[in-house]
């Protein structure tokens, strides 16, 4: 199956770990090239690389401040992810929302049959 | 990235071929390695519930299988079976999973479990063998999902 272009398909934009970085990165804020540079221990021509390929598909925003650019996320971008994601959480979460409603059913039974278990001790004492 | 429908569950992606499920339970441990290994236990409460569980086998040693079935709404039937790789009571329990109809798919699912003041935080590592499948497996999820939600809203319609 021929794969999208990272820089039309937000998913294989974020397929690349050193891409992610730098979106966790930008969670906390702006950040200009060469914070980036700095924070990933990467050559700026890579940073700068992946920065293009990430505002191609609209995951960060930049801005000329004086000599700086600086890039922030746009968490809006993420959104396909997400939906993608939200019906396989669901199914889990429902799952396991299950689990937790028996597992609560198992206690109180197990208490109530301990406390049987007590009032027999009781009579027979 | 993470998501979050209820800060109890949480979906996480370490890498490409991975993803990891964590929930925690007001429940010992011991009960909830009880609930995901023993049949009686288990037919309570997997699968979506609008799904019937049909079939549900385990033989709980390592090189043991285990195999469910779960039955739509149209009766259509869904089958889901693994091999047991390691079994820690109450802490560990490794296995392989696959979809039935999809061969070749199987993942690697480890479940831990830990225990601190009477709650278990439960977390299932999922690892697959591509990229591919562990896309495919989340979307497949998509399907089910929504079917679900669907049946549900058709079922909440009636009552209107």
């Amino acid at each position: 199956m021929a794969r999208l272009p990272t820089t039309s398909d937000v998913f294989n934009a974020i397929a690349e770990p050193q891409r992610r970085e730098i979106l966790s990165l930008l969670t906390t804020g702006e950040r200009s090239v060469n914070d980036l540079v700095e924070a990933l221990g990467l050559k700026q021509p890579q940073v700068s690389k992946h920065l293009k390929v990430l505002r191609a598909v609209g995951l960060v925003s930049v801005r000329e401040v004086g000599q700086q650019r600086l890039y922030r996320l746009n968490a809006q971008g993420l959104k396909p992810i997400y939906d993608w994601v939200t019906p396989f959480e669901r199914l889990w979460h429902e799952r396991l929302d299950r689990l937790d409603a028996y597992l609560k059913q198992l206690q109180s039974a197990e208490k109530e049959a301990g406390k049987e278990e007590e009032e027999k001790n009781v009579e027979q004492s | 990235m993470l998501s979050n429908l209820d800060a109890t569950l949480a979906l996480t992606f370490p890498s490409d071929r991975e993803l990891v499920i964590t929930r925690t339970f007001a429940a010992p441990r011991h009960l909830v390695f009880a609930a995901i290994t023993q049949p009686h236990h288990v037919r309570q409460w997997y699968g979506p519930c609008v799904m019937t569980m049909t079939v549900c086998e385990i033989d709980l040693r390592v090189g043991g299988r285990w195999r469910y079935v779960l039955q739509t709404p149209d009766g259509s039937e869904h089958a889901f079976s693994g091999e047991y790789l390691e079994i820690a009571p109450p802490e560990r329990l490794v296995c392989t999973e696959g979809y039935e109809a999809i061969p070749g798919a199987e993942y690697v699912a480890t479940v831990t479990l830990e225990e601190q003041d009477g709650m278990t935080t439960f977390t299932n590592h999922l690892q697959y063998k591509s990229k591919e499948h562990r896309d495919g497996h989340v979307g497949s999820g998509m399907e089910t999902g929504m079917r679900e939600t669907y049946t549900r809203l058709d079922a909440l319609l009636a009552t209107l």
